[in-house]
C-alpha cells in the first residue's frame, strides 16, 4: 500500500517539477536564446554578405578550423567618446523623465487609492484605457498636438496669448512629455498596489501620536511605500533608456538616444556587430539597478521573517 | 460647567453623532472619573467605536461638546489632545523596530533625545520588553505587541488612555493574563483608562464602572455588579450574562411588593418595588440562572419563588451543570447549579420533575 502511495507521490512531484520548469524553458528560449545570439554577433566582424558579420565557428575545407571572436567592436565603443556621451544622455533622459513620472504619479496612485472602491475601479480603467490603442499612434498623436501649427499652438494664437508658435515639437521637451505620458501608467500601477494596501490605522496611530498630516505621510505613507516606488521607477527607467520611438518620432536632430543610435548602427550603416555590442552594453548598464533592486527585496523579505 | 462635580476628567455632554442620515451616537452625556477603568460595552454597531473615537479626535461630533480636564477638546485635533488610543489592530509601525515605535510620540513632542531614550526604556521595562526593543513588530507574538501598543500609547503620559478591544486579537489564556496585568498597571500609573469591548466578561472583570450602549444610547451606566444584579431594562440585562427572561402581568400590590401571574410558568411571582402603585399591565421579570435552587423536594423557607417543571437538557461542566427545566407549558428556564459535594452521580438527573426556587430578593423587575 505504501508502495503505491510512493509510486503516486513520485508521479505528481515529477510532473509538479516540470511545471515548474516551464517558466525557465520560456526564459531560455524566448530571452537567454536571443541575447546569445547578439552576443554572438557583437564578437564578430563586420562583412558586406548576408548575414553581415563573420561566422563564430569557421569552417574550411579540411572541416571545423577554430573559433573566431573579436572585442574590437567593444574597444571601438569605449575609444569613440559619442558612445559614452549617448549612453550617459540617454541614462539623464530616462533618468529625468522617471523623476517627472513619479513626481505627476505618486499624487495620482495616491489619491485613487483612497477613492471608494468602486470608484477606483473607473479611475484604474483610466489610467490603463490608453492601451487600447497603438503606442506609436499615441506618439504620433502628440506631433499634431505640439507642431508649430499644431493644436496647442494655434489654441494660443487664437485666444492672443502669443503671436509666434512656440517650439514645443522636435526637442527634448517632447521627448520628456513622451517619456512622461507614455510610461505614467507603468508608474502608477505599482505605486496604487502599494498605497491601496497601506492600513489606514498607521496613519490615524501617527495622528494620536501627535503628527500633523503631512508629518504622518512623511514618517508613514511615504517609507512604507519605497518598495512601489523602486518598483515603479524600474519599470520605467528600464524601457525608457532604451526608448527609440519617443526620440525618434519626438525628439530633434540634437536629442541623443541610445535607441536610436542602434538603429542607425544596424539600418543605415548596417554594422550588427557594433550594433550588438551597443545592446549588450546597454543590457549590462540596465542589469546594475535590478540587480539592486532584487537584493533590497531579498533584504526586506528577510527582515520580516 | 459649574454643576459637574471637580473630578470627572471626561464630560461628554450631549454628543451626537451622524453618518449619511444614519445616527451612530445618539444624544450621549456621560461622565468619566479621573483615574478610573472605565468600560463601554455593546455590540457591534452599538455606537461605541464612533464614541471611542471622538474622544480621540477621529470624528467630530454632529452636535454636543467634549470636555477633557475642563477644556472643550471638541475641534482639537488628534495630535494636540492629552488622550492616546491603543488600536484593536494595534497599528504599529512595520518599518520601525520596538524601541522607535514608543519613541515615536515624544519625538513629534520634541522631547529631548535623552529623555526620550530614558522614558523609553522605562516604558519598556514597564511592559517587560527591554529585551526586544531592536526588533521589528513583525518578530513579535500577538501579546508582545499588544504591550507595544500600550507603551506606545502611554509613554507619553496621556491623561486618557483610550483602549479600542484591547484583549480582543489575543487567544483565551494569554487574555485572561493580560486582563489582570492591564488592571494591574491602570491601579499603578492612576491614568484614567476607557476600555471599549464587546466583550461582557472583558468589562466585568476589568472596569470599575461600565456604560451598556445600544442603538447610540447609554442603557445604563453602574458598576459591574450594579449592572449585572441590578440591569435598567431588558436589553442590558439580556446582554450582560445569562437571564430568564419572564413575561406576565399584575395581580396585586401590597408592602413594597408587586405579585405578578405568569402564564407560561403557571405561578405567582413576587417581586420587590419602590412604587408598588405605580407599575400595573404587562411586565417583565427576570431571574439570574446561578440564583435558582433546583431540588426534587419541594423547597422550604418563606419569601421565595417556586416553579415546577421537568429536566430536558443538563449539561455537566465538573464544576457546575446547567440544567433547561421546560415547564409544563413550555416555558424554559436556565438554572446552574454549583456542584458543591463530591459525587460522580448528580441529585439532579435528566426528566426528574423539580423545583425551582429563588429569594423574592433575586427577582429582577424590568419596566422598559
Amino acid at each position: 500500500m505504501s508502495g503505491t502511495d510512493n509510486g503516486n507521490g513520485g508521479h505528481s512531484l515529477r510532473w509538479l517539477r516540470r511545471a515548474v520548469m516551464m517558466p525557465y524553458f520560456w526564459l531560455l528560449l524566448f530571452f537567454l536564446a536571443p541575447f546569445l545570439i547578439i552576443l554572438k554577433i557583437s564578437v564578430a566582424d563586420p562583412i558586406v554578405a548576408q548575414p553581415p558579420f563573420t561566422p563564430l565557428l569557421e569552417w574550411g575545407a579540411a572541416g571545423f578550423e577554430g573559433i573566431r571572436v573579436t572585442f574590437s567592436n567593444y574597444a571601438f565603443l569605449f575609444q569613440d567618446g559619442y558612445y559614452g556621451i549617448i549612453y550617459a544622455a540617454s541614462l539623464k533622459m530616462a533618468a529625468i523623465g522617471t523623476l517627472l513620472c513619479l513626481l505627476l504619479g505618486y499624487p495620482m496612485a495616491y489619491y485613487i487609492a483612497r477613492q471608494p472602491p468602486q470608484r477606483r475601479q473607473i479611475l484604474l480603467l483610466a489610467v490603463i484605457l490608453p492601451f487600447w490603442i497603438s503606442f506609436l499612434l499615441r506618439v504620433y498623436a502628440w506631433i499634431g498636438l505640439l507642431n508649430n501649427r499644431g493644436l496647442i499652438n494655434e489654441f494660443l494664437i487664437g485666444i492672443g496669448v502669443i503671436d509666434r508658435p512656440l517650439a514645443m515639437l522636435y526637442n527634448d521637451f517632447a521627448v520628456y512629455l513622451g517619456i512622461v505620458y507614455s510610461y505614467l501608467p507603468f508608474m502608477i500601477l505599482p505605486l496604487y498596489a502599494n498605497l491601496e494596501r497601506l492600513n489606514l490605522d498607521l496613519l490615524d496611530a501617527a495622528a494620536d501620536l501627535g503628527a500633523r498630516r503631512w508629518q504622518a505621510f512623511v514618517d508613514v505613507t511615504l517609507p512604507l511605500s519605497v518598495p512601489g516606488i523602486i518598483g515603479g521607477c524600474l519599470l520605467v527607467f528600464i524601457p525608457a533608456v532604451g526608448e527609440f520611438t519617443i526620440p525618434a518620432l519626438l525628439g530633434g536632430a540634437d536629442t541623443l538616444m541610445i535607441g536610436r543610435v542602434l538603429w542607425d548602427e544596424f539600418f543605415i550603416n548596417r554594422d550588427w556587430p557594433v550594433a550588438s555590442a551597443v545592446s549588450i552594453v546597454l543590457l549590462l548598464l540596465l542589469i546594475a539597478p535590478i540587480m539592486w533592486f532584487q537584493r533590497l527585496q531579498t533584504r526586506e523579505h528577510e527582515a520580516a521573517r | 460647567m459649574s454643576d459637574v462635580p471637580s473630578s470627572a476628567l471626561v464630560q461628554i455632554r450631549e454628543v451626537t453623532k451622524r453618518f449619511d442620515g444614519a445616527t451612530a451616537v445618539d444624544n450621549v452625556s456621560l461622565d468619566i472619573l479621573r483615574g478610573e477603568l472605565f468600560a463601554i460595552l455593546g455590540s457591534s454597531g452599538c455606537g461605541k467605536t464612533t464614541l471611542l473615537r471622538m474622544l480621540a479626535g477621529f470624528e467630530h461630533p454632529t452636535s454636543g461638546r467634549i470636555l477633557i480636564d475642563g477644556t472643550d477638546m471638541t475641534d482639537v485635533p488628534p495630535y494636540e489632545r492629552p488622550v492616546n488610543l491603543m488600536f484593536q489592530s494595534y497599528a504599529l509601525f512595520p518599518h520601525m523596530t520596538v524601541e522607535e515605535n514608543v519613541a515615536y510620540g515624544l519625538k513629534k513632542e520634541h522631547v529631548p533625545a535623552a529623555q526620550i531614550r530614558e522614558r523609553v526604556t522605562e516604558m519598556l521595562a514597564l511592559v517587560k520588553l527591554g529585551p526586544l526593543a531592536s526588533r521589528k513588530p513583525e518578530k513579535l507574538s500577538g501579546g508582545e505587541k499588544q504591550r507595544v501598543a500600550l507603551a506606545r500609547a502611554l509613554v507619553k503620559r496621556p491623561k486618557l488612555l483610550l483602549l479600542d478591544e484591547p484583549l480582543a486579537a489575543l487567544d483565551r489564556k494569554l487574555r485572561e493574563h493580560t486582563q489582570f496585568e492591564l488592571a494591574n498597571l491602570q491601579y499603578q500609573l492612576g491614568t484614567t483608562f476607557v476600555v471599549v469591548t464587546h466583550d461582557q466578561d472583558e468589562a466585568m472583570t476589568l472596569a470599575s464602572r461600565i456604560a451598556v450602549m445600544s442603538e447610540g444610547r447609554i442603557a445604563q451606566i453602574g458598576t459591574p455588579g450594579e449592572v449585572y444584579e441590578y440591569p435598567a431594562n431588558r436589553y442590558v440585562a439580556g446582554f450582560v450574562g445569562n437571564i430568564n427572561l419572564i413575561e406576565g402581568r399584575v395581580t396585586g400590590a401590597a408592602n413594597g411588593r408587586l405579585t405578578i401571574r405568569s402564564d407560561a410558568l403557571d405561578a405567582e411571582l413576587a417581586v420587590a418595588c419602590d412604587e408598588p402603585q405605580a407599575v400595573n399591565g404587562e411586565v417583565c421579570v427576570a431571574v439570574r440562572p446561578e440564583k435558582i435552587t433546583i431540588s426534587r423536594q419541594p423547597p422550604e423557607g418563606v419569601d421565595r419563588n417556586v416553579v415546577k417543571g421537568v429536566v430536558r437538557d443538563l449539561g455537566y461542566f465538573g464544576d457546575q451543570s446547567l440544567y433547561r427545566v421546560h415547564t409544563k407549558s413550555g416555558a424554559v428556564l436556565q438554572v446552574s447549579a454549583q456542584n458543591l459535594r463530591r459525587s460522580a452521580k448528580l441529585v439532579v438527573e435528566w426528566d426528574d420533575e423539580v423545583y425551582l426556587s429563588w429569594e423574592v430578593g433575586s427577582t429582577i423587575l424590568l419596566r422598559s
